[in-house]
């Protein structure tokens, strides 16, 4: 069973201070940590955990500038046996980057193809279904498990309030695969050393007969700080006078 | 030619489900602004007095009715609705963010060549162009996005942010579609849903709720944070990244696609405050925050915070409340 998993290496955003760039557009990266896209780390494990039972290739592919070898090289080291970079840096467009994908994922043989089911920067949660329909292809979005039978795939869906739907799909198909799926695993240094001698090919984009100047669907006009409505009183003191203060408070309101 | 709204009704085991009526809340505010009108699309297998009651809230309820579409599946869903589409032109089609919109929205706007912005937590019609507002890096900054010129648009709609549009005197008509379904669907098969089981305490039920985010760093301080949840008489409950990493059992999970809860006090401890969460704890009577990022989202929803880390807070609330116990 070969698997193209599509990734995205995104800036840590969560217990970081957010700026935002002169041209009011996007926020500023240069002091952000950058690394795998959650959603992504969980289908590349998948990816390695099914070829662990069923045999096959993993390849993964990630469209992004230079430093995206990082992330690529982690998902090498995760069990990905090779990684694709597509060198792109700018596009933020999902249905451009879909076409992209669409067109670079043609070029190898596939049983599966996996993305996370979103990106945690931008969340618009539609690139892995978008690829489906371009390459006329059955999907199921937010799978939170897989088990393959010959030529379908039985999956389970996470849906609202605690539910799971199962659906039954033709193979191949594009899944989008939801956090908690597996265990992630430790990934070691020696992992990484060893990575680094998989083979990790970049091709720039033209390569796909595109220009970075393909036409969006999308443009973000303006980022801004969401509105202050009502904050929270925040308590000052010592942690001792902060945590007397919180009994008092919790006592009251248990009456 | 006349603007039309479409508005897609999700309905999961017979029962619309709240999503639709905040869509109808947007859709009719759009639709009063672009001088166009509501339809409600209705798919479905026996859906009429589902119709009826969304006659209330819609200039029209376009229904289409086959087997095949009593539950959702993304490949007749947007089969029928490409070809709505195609027959009726609507300037705008309003899909939930859920997970059957999710499984639907993206695919549907390949196939129809209208432009797609998904999550959406605002949303204007200014000369036929739509705008929206999204919430992007975890909450921590909204934008602006505008879209290109096309005939059509689809919008996907996040839950909870829209009021919903209450039902009204004057009722809108319905009109049966024929089913433009054949044959079997082989791709793509709906077999059955499945509901998690309650393993342990019923965290709805609880009166004080204590609970865990991703921001306590590892499973090591689960214990001191369980005895400050049974000190003060409560019950312990986490955010979603808990249950992912197998810190806690999936029963214990506050939000989305977990439990909603309203107790009388939440006290949330190294949670951030994603959409997803808050949205299925902000009922509840007091909220009270612990995180050591003061930019954190969930001080917006909280109605008291402690700036700091757990570790310096926690230790001391679990000795002064076995003491007061």
């Amino acid at each position: 069973m070969d698997i193209t998993v599509c990734v995205k290496r995104i800036p840590k955003t969560a217990e970081a201070d957010i700026f935002i760039e002169k041209d009011g557009k996007n926020i500023r990266k240069d002091n952000l940590v950058f690394y795998l896209n959650d959603w992504d780390g969980y289908a590349v494990r998948e990816a390695v955990l099914l070829k662990e039972k069923h045999g096959g290739t993993v390849t993964v592919l990630s469209i992004g500038p230079e430093e995206s070898k990082e992330v690529l090289t982690r998902c090498l080291a995760m069990g990905a046996d090779k990684a694709l970079r597509i060198e792109e840096p700018a596009i933020q467009d999902s249905h451009l980057i879909a076409k992209i994908l669409a067109q670079a994922v043609k070029r190898q043989s596939f049983d599966l193809i996996l993305t996370g089911v979103q990106a945690e920067d931008d969340g618009y949660g539609q690139v892995g279904v978008s690829l489906a329909q371009m390459l006329g292809l059955p999907h199921a979005a937010i799978v939170n498990r897989i088990e393959i039978k010959g030529e379908s795939a039985l999956v389970k869906r996470e849906l609202e309030g605690g539910i799971e739907e199962t659906v039954e799909i033709k193979l191949p198909a594009v899944l989008t695969i939801q956090t908690g799926i597996n265990e992630p695993k430790y990934v070691s240094l020696a992992a990484i050393l060893e990575a680094e001698e998989k083979e990790l090919e970049e091709v720039a984009l033209d390569k796909f007969g595109l220009t970075p100047n393909e036409p969006t669907e999308v443009t973000v006009d303006q980022v801004f700080f969401p509105p202050v409505g009502k904050m929270a009183e925040i308590l000052k003191g010592s942690p001792e006078e902060v945590v007397g203060q919180l009994t008092e408070i919790i006592k009251k309101k248990k009456g | 030619m006349m603007n039309e709204i479409f508005v897609l009704v999700e309905h999961r085991q017979g029962k619309v489900r709240d999503v639709t009526y905040e869509m109808l809340g947007v859709g009719d505010k759009l639709a009063n602004q672009g001088g166009a009108h509501l339809t409600a699309v209705l798919l479905g297998k026996e859906m009429k007095n589902c119709a009826e009651e969304l006659a209330t809230r819609a200039s029209k309820v376009l229904v289409v009715e086959d087997e095949n579409l009593e539950h959702f599946n993304s490949v007749c869903y947007q089969k029928v609705l490409a070809s709505l589409c195609s027959k009726y032109h609507p300037l705008l089609t309003l899909i939930g963010h859920t997970a059957f919109g999710m499984d639907l929205a993206p695919s549907l706007s390949v196939e129809t060549g209208f432009p797609l912005v998904t999550d959406c937590i605002g949303l204007s019609l200014e000369n036929r162009r739509i705008k929206a507002v999204r919430s992007i890096y975890g909450g921590k900054v909204n934008a602006n996005i505008s879209l290109k010129e096309s005939e059509g648009y689809i919008a996907t709609i996040r839950s909870g942010i829209f009021g919903p549009k209450t039902a009204s005197e004057k009722r809108g008509g319905i009109v049966m579609e024929s089913s433009p379904l054949s044959g079997t669907i082989d791709a793509k098969k709906f077999v059955e849903y499945i509901e998690a089981p309650i393993t342990g305490e019923d965290i709805t039920q609880a009166e004080i709720i204590v609970s865990v985010g991703q921001g306590i760093g590892g499973p090591e301080h689960i214990p001191m944070i369980q005895e400050v949840a049974k000190n003060l008489g409560g019950v312990l409950a986490c955010s979603r990244p808990v249950v992912d990493r197998n810190w806690l059992p999936k029963d214990r999970q506050v939000g989305i696609s977990g439990k909603t809860v309203k107790p009388k006090i939440y006290l949330a401890i190294g949670i951030s405050g994603a959409f997803q969460h808050v949205t299925a704890m902000q009922g509840s009577e007091m909220i009270i925050a612990i995180n050591k990022d003061s930019r954190a989202p969930i001080f917006a929803v909280a109605d008291y915070g402690i700036v700091d880390d757990f570790q310096n807070v926690i230790p001391i609330l679990k000795e002064k409340s076995k003491a007061d116990k």
